[in-house]
C-alpha cells in the first residue's frame, strides 16, 4: 500500500493554547483512519493544518496525492448558490469555458440520490436545514475525485438511514483506494468504518491502533485518561400537568411537565421546523400554542423566552451563539436581565454563574473571556445549552442537543436532561441518534413529510419500528 | 490569533503609539504645535468629529451605516438657529430642537432599516438628501444668523478654562463608553452585530437595538449641529458636507469593524484624535490643502492596513 499523507511532528498554538503538540501520522492509500477524542483534543486543528487552512507552528505535511477534500464540522457552504452550484464549486462542468448548467444539476441530483437524499438542485442553500447541508458538504467532497477525503463529523446531524448510505459510499471509496480520515463521537460508526483509530487528548498524540485491536471500553479509556463511570438507567421523571400543548398544520402533540417527548424522524421530516414554530423563531401561520392551559402568541423567540420557553438550535454557527462574543457574554444573552440592575449588567453576578456554568460543563476554554469563534465545536455547542438553561425554562426545546459532543460530556448532558425533568422541566427532544431517543424520552412522536405518522412507547418500540414510520411510503 | 475579549480594545498598542510618534514629531518639526492656543484649537476641531463619530460607532458595531450625518448637522444646526435669536428663548430650547431634529431624522433611518429590512446604505443615503433638502427649506437657502449670545457661548465659550465643545464631547464619549460597556443595550448592539439571528434567538429585541443605535446616532449628529452652529454662530444649510466620511474613517482607524460586532468607543477616541493632529499638523505644516486631502486619503487607508495585518 502507498502512503498518501505523512505528518511529521506538528504543532499549533493560538495565543497560549497548545492546541496541536507534537502530533505525528500516516495515512495509507484505501484506508479508513478515524481521528478520536474528547472536546478540544485538536482534532479539527490538526486537520486544518491538512487542508492547508492554518499553517503549523512546527513540524511538516507530506501530502502525495492529487486532491484533497474536506467536509467541515461547521459547514463552509455559500449560502446564496444554489445546491448545484455548491455541489461544483471547484470542478464545474463546463464546455467552451461556459457553465454547463444542466450537466452540474444532473452530477448534483446524481451524488445526492446516492446519499438518499432529494433536494432540489436548484434550491439556494440560505433555504435548507442545518442536517440538508451537511449532505450537500458530503456530496460536494464526494463529487471532487479526491484521493484523500477528510470527515470532520459528517453525520452529526444525519439520521441513521442517511448515515447508512454515507457508510456504503464510503466502503466504495476504499475499494477504489481513496483514503479516509474520518472524525466522529458516535462509538458504532468508528468501529463499524475505521482499518485504524488514533486517539488525540490534549493536542497530544496517545495511539494509533488497529481497529481490530480496540474496543469500545478500552478506546474511551485512552480519549479521556481514565476509565469512565457506567451510565447507569437514566433517572427520569415523573410527568405532571400539561404544560405545553401545540397545534400546528399536521402536527399536535403536548407536553406536561418533567415529561420527555422524543421527536423522531429522518432527514427533513420537518421536525426542526416544527421547533421552530414553537419558539417564535420562524413566524408560522396556522399555529396554535398554549401553555398551563392559556391560548399565548408567539411572535418571537423574546416572546418565547418570556413565557419560559427557551430553545438549542440545530444550527449552533448561525443561530447558537455570536462569534467574536466572550464565553460570558454568550452564556448571558438570553438572561441578561437576571444579573441586571434596570439597564446596568451586575458583572460580578454575572462572573459567578457563568464560573458554575463553565465548571458544570466542563468548558475547555482558555477562559471566560475567550471568543466563543476559538473554541471546539463540542465546547461552543455547551455554551449555547448553558445560555438556554441559565433562562430557568418551564420548557426546553433541544435540537440535536448532543451534535458534536464527546462520550463522557455526552453522558453528563444525558444525566443533565433526565435531571431537569426530575425537576418537573418539560422538554422535547430532537435528535437524530436513536439511542438517544430511544433512552431518554419518555413518550416518541414520529414525523414524516411534515406531519406526525405516530406516537410510540419507548419501552414498546423498536430502532425498525420508528423507521417504519419514519420512511416516507 | 487574536485577542480573547472584544472589550479589551484597544489591546494593540499600534494607535496610541502612531499618536505619540505624530505628535511627538510634530512638535519637533513645528514648536508652535504644543502652544495651548493650538492645542485648544485642535481639540476644538476634534469635538466635532468626535461627537459624530461616537454617534456613529453605535451604527457601525450593529453592523449598519449612517450617510446622513452631514446633512443632518445642517438640519439641525438651522433647526436650532431658527429658535436662537437674541430675546427668543432660554438657549437650552434651540439646544433641545436641534437635538431632536437629530433624533427624529436617525429615528427615521432606524424605522426604515429594522422595520422595512431595507440595506442602511441606502436608507441613509436617501435621508442624506432628504435632509439636505429640508435644511434648505426651512432656511429659506439663507444661512440663519443673528443668534443669541447665550447660544453662541456653547462653541466659543470655556469652562473653567476648558473649551465648551471639548467638555461636551468629553461627556458624551465617557456616557457611551458606559453604555456600551456595562449596560444591556451595549451587550445587544454588540450581539446584534456580531450575529443577528443568533442575536434573535437568543431573545435580544433586535429592532428596537437597531431603533435606538441610529436614534442615538441622529440625536449625536444633531448636538454637532448646534455646537457647529453655534461656534460659527449661524445655521448654515450647507454646513457638514463630507462630515460622515470623516466621522466613520475615525470609526474604522480606531478598529470598529465596518461589519459590525467589533470595537468600540474608546478606539473611536483615539480615531478622530489621530485625524485631528493629522488635520492640524498639515496646516501647521503649510501643506496646501489639495495636497492635504491626498495625504489624509492615505493614512485613512495605510492605518487600517496595519491594523488589520495585525489579525491574518
Ligand atoms: N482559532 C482559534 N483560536 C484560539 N484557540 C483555538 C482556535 N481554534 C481552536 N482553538 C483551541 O484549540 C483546541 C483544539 O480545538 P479543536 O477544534 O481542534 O478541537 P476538536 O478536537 O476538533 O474538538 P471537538 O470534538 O469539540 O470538535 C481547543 O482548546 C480550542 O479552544
Ligand atoms: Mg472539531
Amino acid at each position: 500500500m502507498s502512503t498518501v499523507l505523512q505528518l511529521d511532528r506538528i504543532s499549533k498554538s493560538f495565543g497560549g493554547i497548545l492546541a496541536v503538540d507534537d502530533v505525528s501520522l500516516t495515512v495509507q492509500a484505501g484506508e479508513i483512519h478515524a481521528v478520536t477524542g474528547e472536546n478540544g483534543a485538536g482534532k479539527s486543528t490538526l486537520m486544518k493544518i491538512v487542508a492547508g487552512m492554518y499553517r503549523p507552528d512546527a513540524g511538516a505535511v507530506r501530502f502525495t496525492g492529487r486532491r484533497l477534500a474536506m467536509i467541515h464540522q461547521e459547514l463552509l457552504t455559500f449560502p446564496d448558490l444554489t445546491v448545484a452550484e455548491n455541489i461544483c464549486m471547484g470542478h464545474e462542468p463546463s464546455r467552451w469555458g461556459w457553465l454547463d448548467r444542466p450537466a452540474m444539476r444532473r452530477e448534483a441530483a446524481g451524488l445526492l440520490a446516492r446519499l438518499g437524499v432529494s433536494l432540489n438542485p436548484s434550491a439556494r442553500m440560505r433555504h435548507l436545514s442545518f442536517a440538508e447541508r451537511q449532505s450537500v458538504e458530503i456530496a460536494k467532497a464526494l463529487g471532487g475525485h479526491a484521493d484523500l477525503l477528510i470527515m470532520d463529523e459528517p453525520t452529526s446531524a444525519l439520521s441513521d438511514r442517511e448515515a447508512e448510505l454515507l457508510f456504503r459510499i464510503i466502503g466504495d471509496l476504499k475499494q477504489s483506494g481513496v483514503a479516509v480520515i474520518y472524525i466522529s463521537h458516535r462509538m458504532a460508526e468508528i468501529f463499524r468504518l475505521a482499518d485504524t483509530i488514533t486517539v488525540l487528548r490534549d493536542g497530544r498524540h496517545i495511539a494509533t491502533r488497529p481497529a481490530a485491536e480496540l474496543d469500545e471500553e478500552r478506546l474511551i479509556a485512552l480519549m479521556v485518561g481514565r476509565s469512565l463511570e457506567p451510565l447507569g438507567g437514566l433517572q427520569k421523571g415523573v410527568p405532571g400537568e400539561t404544560v405545553l400543548e401545540v397545534s400546528l398544520p399536521g402536527i399536535q402533540f403536548s407536553l406536561r411537565a418533567g415529561e420527555i417527548l422524543g421527536l423522531a424522524g429522518l432527514l427533513g421530516a420537518g421536525r426542526s421546523e416544527a421547533a421552530a414554530a414553537v419558539f417564535g423563531l420562524v413566524p408560522t401561520a396556522g399555529a396554535h400554542i398554549r401553555l398551563a392551559g392559556r391560548a399565548v402568541r408567539i411572535g418571537s423567540p423574546a416572546g418565547a423566552l418570556a413565557h419560559g420557553i427557551a430553545m438549542v438550535t440545530e444550527d449552533r454557527k448561525e443561530y447558537g451563539f455570536v462569534p467574536r462574543m466572550s464565553v460570558r457574554e454568550n452564556m448571558t444573552l438570553s438572561s441578561l436581565g437576571r444579573f441586571a440592575w434596570g439597564p446596568v449588567i451586575r458583572t460580578r453576578r454575572e462572573a459567578a454563574a457563568v464560573e458554575e456554568q463553565i465548571r458544570r460543563f466542563r468548558v475547555r476554554a482558555a477562559g471566560a473571556g475567550q471568543a466563543v469563534r476559538d473554541l471546539s465545536g463540542g465546547n461552543q455547542q455547551k455554551i449555547v445549552i448553558a445560555r438556554a438553561l441559565l433562562t430557568r425554562p418551564r420548557v426546553l426545546i433541544l435540537d440535536e442537543p448532543t451534535r458534536g459532543i464527546d462520550v463522557g460530556a455526552k453522558a453528563e448532558i444525558y444525566a443533565l436532561i433526565a435531571g431537569l425533568a426530575r425537576e418537573g422541566m418539560a422538554i422535547l427532544l430532537i435528535s437524530s441518534e436513536m439511542n438517544e431517543i430511544l433512552s431518554l424520552s419518555d413518550r416518541i412522536l414520529v414525523m414524516r413529510e411534515g406531519a406526525v405518522s405516530a406516537e410510540l412507547s419507548p419501552g414498546r418500540t423498536t430502532p425498525e419500528e420508528i423507521l417504519r414510520y419514519a420512511m416516507p411510503n | 490569533m487574536e485577542k480573547p475579549k472584544i472589550k479589551s480594545w484597544p489591546a494593540s498598542l499600534g494607535l496610541p503609539v502612531a499618536l505619540a510618534v505624530l505628535v511627538a514629531a510634530l512638535s519637533l518639526a513645528r514648536p508652535n504645535f504644543l502652544n495651548l492656543a493650538n492645542l485648544v484649537n485642535l481639540v476644538r476641531q476634534i469635538s466635532i468629529n468626535g461627537i459624530l463619530a461616537v454617534g456613529v460607532t453605535y451604527v457601525l458595531l450593529t453592523g449598519g451605516v449612517d450617510l446622513s450625518l452631514g446633512s443632518v448637522v445642517a438640519l439641525s444646526g438651522v433647526a436650532a438657529a431658527c429658535f436662537a435669536h437674541p430675546g427668543q428663548y432660554p438657549a437650552i430650547v434651540p439646544v433641545a430642537i436641534g437635538i431632536l431634529a437629530g433624533a427624529a431624522c436617525g429615528a427615521a433611518n432606524g424605522l426604515v432599516v429594522a422595520r422595512g429590512k431595507v440595506a442602511p446604505f441606502i436608507v441613509t443615503l436617501g435621508m442624506m438628501t432628504a435632509a439636505r433638502g429640508l435644511a434648505l427649506l426651512v432656511s429659506g437657502g439663507r444661512p440663519v444668523s443673528n443668534l443669541a449670545p447665550g447660544f453662541t457661548h456653547i462653541g466659543s465659550g470655556n469652562i473653567a478654562g476648558v473649551p465648551e465643545p471639548i467638555l461636551i464631547f468629553f461627556f458624551v464619549a465617557l456616557l457611551s463608553r458606559v453604555l456600551l460597556t456595562n449596560m444591556r443595550f451595549g451587550r445587544y448592539v454588540y450581539a446584534v452585530g456580531g450575529n443577528e439571528n443568533a442575536a434573535l434567538a437568543s431573545g435580544v429585541p433586535v429592532r428596537s437595538v437597531k431603533m435606538a443605535a441610529y436614534t442615538l446616532c441622529g440625536a449625536l449628529a444633531g448636538l454637532a449641529g448646534v455646537v457647529l452652529a453655534s461656534r460659527i454662530t449661524t445655521g448654515q444649510p450647507n454646513a457638514g458636507i463630507g462630515y460622515e466620511l470623516d466621522a466613520i474613517a475615525a470609526v474604522v482607524i480606531g478598529g470598529t469593524s465596518l461589519n459590525g460586532g467589533v470595537g468600540g468607543v474608546d478606539g473611536t477616541i483615539l480615531g478622530a484624535l489621530l485625524m485631528g493632529v493629522i488635520n492640524n499638523g498639515l496646516d501647521l505644516l503649510n501643506v496646501s490643502s489639495y495636497y492635504q486631502q491626498v495625504v489624509k486619503g492615505l493614512i485613512i487607508v495605510g492605518a487600517v492596513w496595519l491594523d488589520r495585518s495585525k489579525d491574518r
